[in-house]
């Protein structure tokens, strides 16, 4: 049985697919988008969060720091990355949980133990597990393996990808898996480069076969406020997915602040301007609407 | 609401709350000329009809149903003859912030000089103090349970449909049929059972002319009325209450006049516990609304006119208040009435009808105070209806609440009714299982499960006090392992629930014996048939509850001691025991760890859920099943109301890491704050309870109203709530939070880590999200309210 490394379970997930769902999220992720919700899911490796609401300031992570790495200065709490062993002495000590190491190896049994326990809900409602990231398909072995577990117990799975992967990977994924959630940023591979730092020919090429082998596709589109919400882009999405085997629903997902924060407690500098806001209602429709306009389901 | 039922709901709403003397006044009287006249039950039908025959009366401009027990709405009556309030307690009552009692100089006079001086010495309230063990005192006075009895009458009562097919003449006909069948010759109890049925008789006959005072009224006011439109309406209530209760109700006018004036009866005659259920009003109304739209009398709309007519007048009628009240005590107006809607009929038919729809809509729009409102879920049961419900709960009023019917039948047979009384039974109060009609169900007081451990872990002696008051169960420092501390918890819970139990014995013959309630007796079967009191074992069951309080705090104090004490070395058990006399003052970094690094109940969590379990089964263990004094059992009842709150003022710090006097975890509610894995984790440790073998226990989930505010989210909800049934939950009620906590939450993050706010298109803790977001979703939750 293979680990891998997760940064976060999240259980009650009622916005990730059908149903009450518990969401398991895979740390690293080949894109680096700029508005990025996760900034924490992108790296591979695990990272130090530090909520400053949180801490009183007692001083047992410097105490306990055998490296020295941690001090106190005006922002609170100061971590050296360079000079940190990762033995997380830090997060045992803390006594509000304001230290935290975020990403850890897991086992697929454990994960599929902490994964089991909301069955009852599945099977309640028509639920089942997520597996979102970062980007999951970017540790391939341990997905599969987790998927394959699911598919034995009877337990329903989607998969949550950017779509940024080999194609021999996503073939061998595809299979075992009951739906994928996929994310369609830009159909200009210039300006999808410029976003996210790659471009979207693979991406597309994907998505396609995805469709066209008859798997379970649902296509999410970041509705991000000068990034992915001109209305020509959102036409020539329309004109991808209407041109694609089989119908596919495309959800719109509004690009909402709440990161800012998270960005905060990873010591990372948000790119984002400060009057950056999320789409409102109208905003949405009218880009619904434009792809309503060519034929496409859509839900915001 | 139309226009007049919105005129009604305003004047209910905005009525002052006041104490009325008349009641007591009269009591007094009727005592003074007749005080050894007759046998108790007797004494007690003739000062109802005493009463009946002479309180004021009141009939509403544009009121369709009528009846007050008071001269007016919200006036609320005393009860001397069980608890007299003193001067000091009127005087605090009227003036006190929270919940006052305006009693006037007039009032307030007759009180002083009528009723008080009667009274001093001869209230039951009095003969329970004088009568308790020197032990019980102590108890009580460290807040180790509480008493109901010593403030009010046992109640808790919930009716079934047998008056809606019945008159008050026909019960009287029952009655002395009963009285003729009397064995003098063989039965040595034919002499108590004849006063008992006799007094029952005079107490039918004083309800019917309570009923027939009020059709001559509004005879006579029909007579001087000058709208004719209002003269026929009260020409029709003149004729309403000729007929009902005297005889059973025709239609959906004379169904809810009659349930009324049974209501106003029993409450009149006693001020029970919980007040008065009507139960599965859906199925008992439903006949008569359909026979009623089929003839064109009523149309859907003036059905539900009638309907929140007599809505309202629930609402007419706040709690009496308690005596021996100081002045920072709040109270509650709510007197608990809780309407069961749904569930299954006696012979496991899906109970859910067009009433059903329409009583939900009727608790929607009318939104008051009283009633209250539940559904009881089967699985029988369509999600339309469910979802109907949640639609009502997403207001933020904080009810419907859910219970879960299947779960609440088996909890009934499983304590030894038949198979039908259990699916006419359903729960009435908070969450208290009963069989409809057919039970008292008495609620005895609260345990205080947190003290309980302190006491444990003080060698028996209340910290707050210095007093010796459980007994000596060893020195915690020489505690091995958590069955060394589950071992002195369990001698010393045993200890408390005896001389609780011993109390509550000595006090129900009190109330069997002086404190008869032949009315109430009538509408509970068996009573007739036995010819016994309501209050004697009459019923054909006789349940007693004690209600435990604080097993969340009980279970992560213990697993903070297994984890930190017992397993890690990390307090001594001396350094902890220092941290919590001296409430954590030079050891906050230490509180601070207890709290955050503890395995905790509400995260699904087998080590804390395990402690959890232990408890419950000791509690089961030692309260399960004994015999009160009505040929009945005690069962556990895992319900906090607002005890929780005083039950922390007494509680020392606790080694899950709570200050001295904070409050205590709420029903079977994790810690408030300690759950962090979201509501399925809550739901699974919850369920781990055996809640089959309660008398119902209260799950509180907190959601924001964005969570619910499309169908999808009201949906996964109602996915949640079947989930936590299949696992044999009780019951949830979802608190959807405002503004106001939100800001709270901003101010003190540690107690509401566990709080869920829609964010956009997702859901999240609104601790764990930005400063910036929280301002910006509390503007939107005002909004929204």
């Amino acid at each position: 049985m293979s680990s891998g490394t997760i940064f976060d379970i999240k259980r009650f997930a009622i916005h990730d697919g059908p149903g009450i769902r518990t969401t398991v999220f895979l740390k690293g992720c080949p894109l680096s988008c700029w508005w990025c919700h996760n900034p924490e899911s992108q790296a591979p490796g695990p990272e130090l969060s530090y909520n400053a609401a949180l801490c009183v300031g007692c001083g047992a992570c410097l105490l306990a720091c055998p490296s020295q790495a941690r001090s106190f200065g005006p922002e609170g709490m100061q971590w050296d990355r360079d000079a940190c062993v990762e033995c997380r002495r830090c997060e045992e000590v803390c006594p509000t949980q304001a230290v935290e190491w975020v990403g850890s190896k897991m086992g697929v049994d454990a994960l599929m133990q902490t994964i089991e326990r909301d069955v009852p809900f599945f099977d309640e409602s028509g639920g089942g597990v997520t597996f979102s990231g970062g980007e999951p398909l970017a540790q391939p072995a341990f997905l599969g393996e987790l998927l394959d577990e699911c598919r034995r117990r009877g337990i329903h799975t989607a998969v949550d990808t950017c779509g940024a992967v080999a194609p021999a990977v996503l073939r061998a994924i595809a299979p075992r898996a009951d739906l994928f959630l996929f994310d369609l940023k830009h159909m200009d591979t210039h300006r999808h480069r410029q976003l996210t730092g790659v471009g979207n020919e693979r991406i597309l090429e994907n998505l396609e076969w995805l469709v066209a082998e008859g798997h379970r596709v649902e296509i999410r589109v970041p509705v991000v406020p000068g990034a992915t919400d001109e209305v020509e882009n959102l036409d020539a999405i329309g004109a991808f997915v209407s041109s694609l085997p089989r119908p596919v629903k495309v959800t719109l997902l509004p690009f909402h602040e709440t990161a800012r924060e998270k960005y905060r407690r990873f010591g990372m500098d948000t790119v984002w301007p400060e009057d950056l806001h999320p789409p409102g209602p109208t905003r949405l429709e009218e880009l619904a609407a434009r792809l309503r306009g060519h034929g496409v389901q859509v839900a915001v | 609401m139309n226009e007049r039922t919105r005129r009604l709901r305003q004047a209910s709403y905005q009525a002052e709350v006041t104490l009325s003397s008349e009641r007591a006044a009269l009591i007094t009287e009727f005592h003074r000329e007749n005080l050894g006249r007759w046998s108790p039950p007797m004494m007690r039908a003739k000062a109802l009809e005493y009463v009946l025959h002479r309180q004021s009366l009141y009939i509403g401009d544009g009121e369709l149903i009528v009846g007050e027990r008071g001269p007016r709405p919200k006036a609320t009556p005393t009860y001397p003859e069980v608890t007299c309030h003193s001067e000091e307690d009127l005087r605090i009552l009227d003036r006190r912030e929270k919940t006052p009692y305006r009693v006037s100089e007039e009032d307030m006079e007759v009180f002083r000089k009528e009723v008080i001086p009667f009274w001093r010495g001869r209230t039951l309230r009095e003969r329970i103090f004088q009568g308790v063990s020197e032990e019980w005192k102590a108890a009580y006075e460290a807040g180790v349970f509480t008493e109901f009895m010593e403030q009010r009458a046992p109640g808790h009562t919930t009716l079934d449909g047998k008056f809606y097919a019945k008159g008050l003449e026909d019960f009287k006909t029952q009655i002395t049929e009963r009285i003729d069948r009397l064995d003098f010759l063989h039965d040595p109890r034919a002499a108590a059972r004849l006063e008992e049925l006799r007094a029952m008789l005079v107490a039918c006959d004083a309800v019917i002319a309570f009923a027939e005072r009020h059709a001559d009224r509004a005879e006579e006011m029909a007579a001087t009325e000058e709208d004719a439109v209002r003269r026929d309406e009260l020409e029709r209530i003149a004729a309403v209450c000729r007929r009902v209760p005297r005889h059973a109700p025709r239609n959906l006018w004379e169904a809810l006049q009659m349930y009324w004036f049974m209501h106003l009866g029993t409450i009149i005659e006693l001020n029970g516990w919980d007040s008065m259920n009507p139960g599965h009003l859906d199925r008992h109304l439903a006949p008569f609304y359909r026979a009623d739209l089929e003839k064109g009398v009523l149309t859907r709309e003036s059905a539900r006119e009638l309907i929140e007519c007599f809505w309202i007048k629930f609402n007419n009628h706040p709690a009496p208040p308690k005596v021996g009240v100081t002045a920072q005590e709040s109270g509650t107006y709510n007197d608990f009435t809780n309407i069961n809607l749904g569930g299954v009929l006696p012979d496991g038919r899906d109970g859910v009808n067009e009433l059903s729809y329409l009583l939900l809509e009727v608790m929607d729009d009318l939104h008051l105070l009283q009633p209250q409102g539940n559904i009881q879920l089967s699985r029988k049961n369509d999600d339309r209806f469910l979802k109907a419900a949640l639609g009502v709960v997403r207001k933020g009023y904080g009810y419907p609440s859910v219970f879960n019917a299947d779960g609440v039948v088996e909890q009934l047979v499983r304590a030894g009714k038949s198979l039908q009384d259990a699916r006419e039974g359903g729960t009435s109060g908070c969450i208290e299982t009963g069989a409809f009609g057919k039970e008292a169900y008495i609620l005895t007081g609260y345990l205080n499960l947190p003290k309980i451990l302190e006491i444990a872990l003080n060698d028996g002696i209340d910290p707050r006090t210095g007093r010796q008051i459980g007994p000596a169960t060893g020195d915690p420092r020489e505690w091995e392992s958590l069955d060394d501390a589950m071992a002195a918890f369990t001698r010393q819970l045993r200890h408390f629930v005896d001389v609780k139990i011993e109390g509550n014995q000595f006090i129900e013959r009190l109330y069997a014996e002086n404190m008869p309630a032949p009315f109430l007796s009538v509408l509970i079967d068996d009573c007739i048939e036995k010819g016994r009191d309501y209050n004697d074992g009459g019923p054909r069951y006789n349940t007693s509850y004690i209600q435990c309080v604080g097993i969340g705090t009980i279970t992560d104090s213990l697993s903070a001691i297994e984890t930190h004490v017992f397993e890690k070395g990390e307090p001594s058990m001396d350094a902890l025991l220092d941290a919590l006399a001296t409430d954590f003052a030079e050891t906050e970094t230490l509180r601070l760890h207890l709290a955050n690094h503890t395995p905790r109940y509400g995260n699904d969590d087998e080590q804390a859920d395990g402690i959890m379990m232990r408890v419950f089964d000791t509690l089961v263990k030692t309260i399960d099943g004994r015999p009160n004094t009505k040929g009945g059992r005690y069962h556990v009842d895992m319900l906090p109301t607002t005890s929780h709150i005083y039950f922390g003022s007494v509680t020392g710090a606790t080694a899950d890491g709570r200050h001295k006097g904070a409050p205590l975890s709420e029903g079977i509610s994790p810690v408030q704050g300690a759950d962090r894995q979201g509501p399925t984790a809550v739901i699974r440790s919850a369920a781990r309870m055996d809640h089959l073998h309660t008398g119902g226990t209260l799950l509180n989930l907190k959601f924001m109203p964005s969570v619910l505010e499309d169908d999808e989210g009201l949906g996964k909800l109602a996915q949640l709530v079947r989930t936590y049934f299949r696992l044999d939950g009780h019951h949830v009620q979802f608190n959807v939070v405002g503004a106001e906590t939100l800001r709270e939450a901003q101010k003190h993050p540690e107690e509401h880590r566990d709080l869920i706010v829609r964010v956009a298109g997702y859901s999240d803790y609104f601790c764990d999200i930005g400063r910036e977001l929280q301002d910006e979703i509390i503007r939107r939750t005002e909004h929204e309210i």
